[in-house]
């Protein structure tokens, strides 16, 4: 099976920070790091090739710097890697970023499955991987949490995660799936691939090496603009409870009776 | 002089952290109170291929160099000291001496199961009547045939009965003093060579340390490892880069108490504030920062220095030393910061401060160290 | 956006405060790279005054053609063959939007055989319903959905839609933005008229929780946005409301994906996105043993069971449970956090809850700043007093 899983490179939001005096982000020192669903999406990928062969393929849009994210999933076991960059791409919403990966995707080739992490760590839209789906023409399925392949060329059954429950879809392949974790987690790189990926090379293509029409790359091909940056509120006047813990159970008991939580006869 | 880590050595860092912060930290605390060590954990340790961090890749190593191989065994024994000492004794002291001084079949034979993490691995020098006095033998070997028949009792043996491939000093002849001692390997399960008493011990309790006992073992003279009357040489080489391991591990159980007492002392309020706001505090957490950066500093140059191929004897001697000084007065201080909670099982400082102590003494107990580095300027 | 490199002293607040790391420091000055999408964020971090925020960027549409889009859609989403609760939200919230406007709000119902639905539809604010009944809209599939909705939009041309931030919502809408190549703003969780442009202003959390930020589209139509459930309030239902329907007819089309069946959820429990009552377990609960109390005063209460990234990632509990940014957003009536530090994330998912109680060792952790109620002590000996206090109360 030919596999492409598109990830992408962010700061590790759950190290930012916010500067109490201005109220505004401080993302210096903040590491950068594989955006965490995108790992997922990939070990979905490396557990599927390890099943049923094939490759795998990890591709990205970002600065030169995201070069690293795509050598951490070599490490993990990735075949090949591949970076869009160029000033052309930047500052694009995530109508024009899946323009833009699209277009990578078609350089790449023939492929049976691409998987994506459901979102971002910094965006958090959860926009990209459907609409690259639309841009190539494939059906798409989110919340994907398992796949169960058949043999050469027969549909494959995606297990798809609801807020009520599992469906089981089948689908012809090529397909694109959005992921948001995926059994026990993404594994560790072993130290044989670690050292492969330091020795692999990235594939980097700017604009000049995919077709696409200009005018709908980058902040000009964005529809969507941002308007604002702002801290978000904060509310004050947590109402501590003092004493022990039984004291405090008390307090909490009343309050939750008062709500009419409890001591309504269920 | 570049004192950064490659992009690549900082990926294997950012590995094993995350798989000891998994695999071995959750039960650390557990298998320090019962005493138990666990297989399991170290088939994982090789599984993700540490095991073969320094060796060439004909032996199913990574091809490596040693500063990376000690990034690993800082970050292991930062989660648990009994886990680094069990690599770092297998890796350094008996898959080492295979590698440096071995024959093609044996390094086949031995060295590549201790480099893909299937096998475990011991050496035994020390005996009751041989500590610091290590030319002290009393184990003979005596030759017969196409076989050596090994007699002996070995002591304080790390990885002792776990292990598989044990690399064992003996006399071969008394009459040449240190130059009368050989090595040999010798395998577990070999009829004659059985393990003694388990050692209880105040730290690094995970670890095994046990006895082995050579009761006419014979073995084939191919076990023999470098020439007959090299095993003393062979030994002290060998203890020269597993002193460097000793300083890792001992790096790892700092660093991990000063993490903690940090950590501590930034939650902890007393009179209104952290107690990290009081220089009392403060003070004494810089002084042990100071201390894991030196220790760190000595440690990273040895091993470099053995990568680069230069004499790193004395090197390693100071790292270890200072390392398992450091260890020892850092842990002691974090203990001193969690104050009474410091004291009890129930919080991971105290058996860093127990683990710490055997970092001063084995391998070399500080004053070899001293004795070491001490001839080595004096020259 | 503009430096103006004389006022700049090239301290960096800016590059710090710039969320997509578009700006850097050379020569002691800064400048801005190609990652730059004009938001502002460095204008207002920057105290030398050397920063003009941009005034958005010409990227195409026909000025024209896009008033004659007009209208505010809501589409409306089933459970169960009735409405779900977002859709009514948005109905209340699309109302307040489409007066603002001066112009009409419209639900969209794809299904089969919903046609009773409408009075309610109408009862919640709506001015008209677009009703397309057909046994292929039975269940939500993505094909069929997304060619209806296109065709819709194309013949009868809305200025906005508004779609629930739900599993569906969020399938669907991207994939409509993309066939149709407008702009598309996700899982919004404030929704206003921008007064100088009359453009919808969509705000979002960002960044993880992090930030806000608030999005325009103003060049492309229809604008549209997910919005997130339980963030706005239904409005009392107008039972003597009426409104015009306009039954659709769509082209026929085949899914490429087919639906073999449904696993129900083994434990409504976790159904956290729905639950009035959670109780949910960080790192702070020591050990995943410990899970236990949580999980028993989840049940004397009747609610679900939520927890940390953290306990997640470590394995003491399965992700489904996971509330966060990353996790499942939740808004219950009451959120109990035990042993959770209250990282941004986590806070992003829960913050919206109506009342949180908060029980924790350490008095300086975050949760306590959206906290209704704070316990400073130890979960294990305050869930168990608690838990007894509730079995005496409901004896």
């Amino acid at each position: 099976m030919k596999i492409v899983v598109c990830v992408k490179q962010v700061p590790d939001t759950t190290e930012v920070k916010i500067d109490p005096k201005t109220n505004t982000l401080m993302r210096q020192g903040v590491p950068s790091i594989v955006n965490p669903h995108d790992k997922h999406a990939l070990e979905m990928a490396l557990s599927l090739r390890d099943q049923l062969g094939g490759s795998v393929t990890v591709l990205s849009m970002g600065p030169m710097q995201s070069q690293e994210a795509l050598r951490e999933c070599l490490a993990m076991g990735a075949d090949h890697a591949v970076l869009l960059s160029d000033r052309a791409f930047g500052g694009a919403d995530t109508l024009a970023t899946s323009y833009t990966l699209a277009a990578g995707i078609r350089k790449i080739g023939e492929f049976d499955l691409i998987i994506c992490g459901k979102q971002a760590i910094d965006g958090d839209t959860a926009q990209v991987g459907p609409e690259m789906a639309e841009h190539l023409g494939i059906p798409h399925i989110t919340y994907a949490s398992q796949v169960e392949a058949g043999t050469d060329g027969a549909p494959v059954r995606v297990h798809r995660d609801g807020e009520e429950g599992t469906e089981i879809l089948e689908v012809k392949l090529p397909v694109l799936l959005t992921v948001t974790h995926y059994g026990d987690g993404p594994r560790l790189p072993v130290v044989k691939g670690i050292r492969r990926a330091f020795r692999a090379e990235v594939d980097v293509w700017s604009v000049n090496d995919v077709e696409v029409d200009r005018n709908v790359l980058g902040l000009k091909g964005s529809p969507t603009q941002v308007r604002r940056i702002f801290s978000p509120d904060k509310r004050c006047g947590c109402e501590m409870i003092p004493g022990d813990a039984c004291a405090a159970a008390s307090v909490v008991a009343t309050k939750l009776r008062e709500l009419r939580i409890i001591g309504v006869g269920s | 002089m570049d004192f950064k880590l490659t992009a690549e050595q900082e990926m294997l860092r950012k590995t094993v952290q995350e798989f000891a912060a998994k695999e071995v930290a959750p039960t650390a605390a557990q298998r320090d109170e019962d005493e138990q060590f666990s297989r399991d954990i170290y088939n994982k340790v090789g599984a993700l291929g540490l095991t073969g961090i320094p060796f060439p890749e004909e032996y199913g190593g990574a091809g490596w160099d040693n500063l990376t191989y000690i990034i690993a065994v800082e970050e292991l024994s930062r989660a648990c000291a009994s886990t680094g000492i069990t690599f770092s004794a297998s890796i350094s002291l008996a898959a080492w001496p295979i590698l440096a001084y071995g024959t093609p079949e044996q390094k086949k034979q031995f060295l590549t199961p201790l480099a893909d993490g299937s096998k475990l691995g011991a050496f035994g020098l020390t005996e009751s009547g041989a500590g610091t006095d290590a030319a002290a033998q009393q184990t003979i070997a005596t030759a017969d045939g196409d076989n050596y028949i090994l007699n002996g009792v070995k002591t304080f043996i790390t990885n002792g009965g776990e292990a598989e491939i044990y690399v064992i000093m003996a006399m071969t002849d008394r009459s040449k003093g240190t130059r009368g001692i050989s090595a040999f390997i010798v395998e577990k399960d070999t009829p004659g060579f059985t393990f003694g008493a388990v050692e209880r011990k105040m730290g690094i309790r995970a670890s095994a340390t046990q006895e082995l006992i050579f009761r006419d073992c014979r073995i084939p003279k191919t076990n023999l490892l470098g020439r007959e009357g090299d095993g003393f040489k062979i030994a002290m080489a060998t203890l020269d880069g597993g002193r460097i391991g000793v300083a890792a591990q001992a790096l790892g159980i700092a660093q991990r108490a000063l993490d903690e007492a940090v950590k501590y002392a930034k939650e902890r309020r007393q009179f209104g504030k952290p107690i990290s706001s009081f220089q009392g505090i403060s003070f004494m957490l810089a002084d042990m920062a100071t201390q894991v950066e030196a220790a760190r500093l000595l440690t990273y140059r040895a091993a470099y220095q053995k990568d680069q191929g230069q004499p790193y004897s004395k090197e390693a001697a100071m790292a270890k030393m200072f390392a398992s000084d450091a260890a020892m007065q850092v842990t002691t201080n974090a203990v001193q910061v969690f104050g009474g909670y410091g004291y009890s099982r129930e919080y991971p400082v105290e058996r860093l401060m127990r683990d710490a102590k055997i970092t001063q003494i084995y391998e070399g107990t500080n004053q070899v160290q001293q004795m070491v580095v001490s001839a080595a300027i004096l020259r | 956006m503009k430096i103006n490199s004389e006022l700049c002293s090239g301290c960096g607040a800016c590059a710090a405060a710039c969320p997509f790391g578009a700006l850097v420091i050379k020569g002691n000055k800064a400048e801005k790279t190609d990652a730059c999408t004009d938001c502002g964020a460095c204008a207002s971090a920057c105290s030398f005054e050397a920063i003009q925020a941009g005034s958005g960027t010409d990227n195409g549409g026909d000025a024209h053609d896009l008033n004659s889009y007009k209208g505010v859609w809501v589409y409306l989403e089933l459970k169960d063959r009735q409405l779900r609760g977002v859709a009514l939200e948005l109905l209340a919230q699309g109302r307040k939007l489409a007066d603002e406007m001066g112009q009409e709000l419209a639900g969209v119902l794809l299904g089969d055989n919903v046609a009773d639905l409408a009075n309610e539809v109408f009862a919640n604010g709506a001015d008209r319903l677009y009703l397309v009944e057909d046994p292929c809209y039975g269940r939500y599939d993505a094909d069929q959905y997304t060619a209806a909705m296109t065709e819709l939009i194309n013949t009868y041309r809305p200025a906005v839609i508004l779609l629930g931030a739900t599993h569906n919502g969020r399938d669907l809408a991207p994939r409509v933005a993309a066939r149709i190549k407008t702009g598309l703003t996700a899982d919004c969780t404030g929704l206003s008229i921008d007064a100088e442009t009359g453009l919808v202003a969509w705000t979002r959390p960002a960044f993880g929780g992090n930030i806000m930020a608030t999005i325009l589209c103003p060049n492309h139509r229809p604008q549209m946005g997910t919005v997130r459930p339980r963030v706005f309030k239904r409005a009392e239902p107008d039972c003597g409301r009426t409104g015009t329907i306009v039954r659709a007819k769509t082209k026929a089309t085949t899914s490429r994906v087919k639906w073999i069946k449904s696993i129900k959820s083994l434990k409504e429990s976790v159904n956290l996105e729905d639950a009035e009552i959670i109780v949910a377990g960080g790192r702070g609960m020591g050990k995943p043993e410990s899970f236990a109390l949580v999980s028993e005063l989840a049940e004397l209460l009747g609610g679900a069971v939520g927890a940390s990234r953290a306990v997640v990632d470590a394995g003491w509990m399965p992700a489904d449970h996971q509330v966060g940014q990353t996790g499942k957003t939740v808004a219950p009536r009451v959120y109990i956090a035990c042993g959770i530090s209250g990282a941004i994330q986590h806070l992003a998912g829960m913050q919206g809850s109506d009342v949180i109680v908060a029980i924790n060792r350490d008095a300086s952790a975050p949760i306590f700043t959206v906290a209704h109620y704070g316990i400073v002590g130890d979960v294990n000996e305050v869930l168990p007093a608690l838990i007894n206090e509730i079995r005496c109360a409901t004896a």
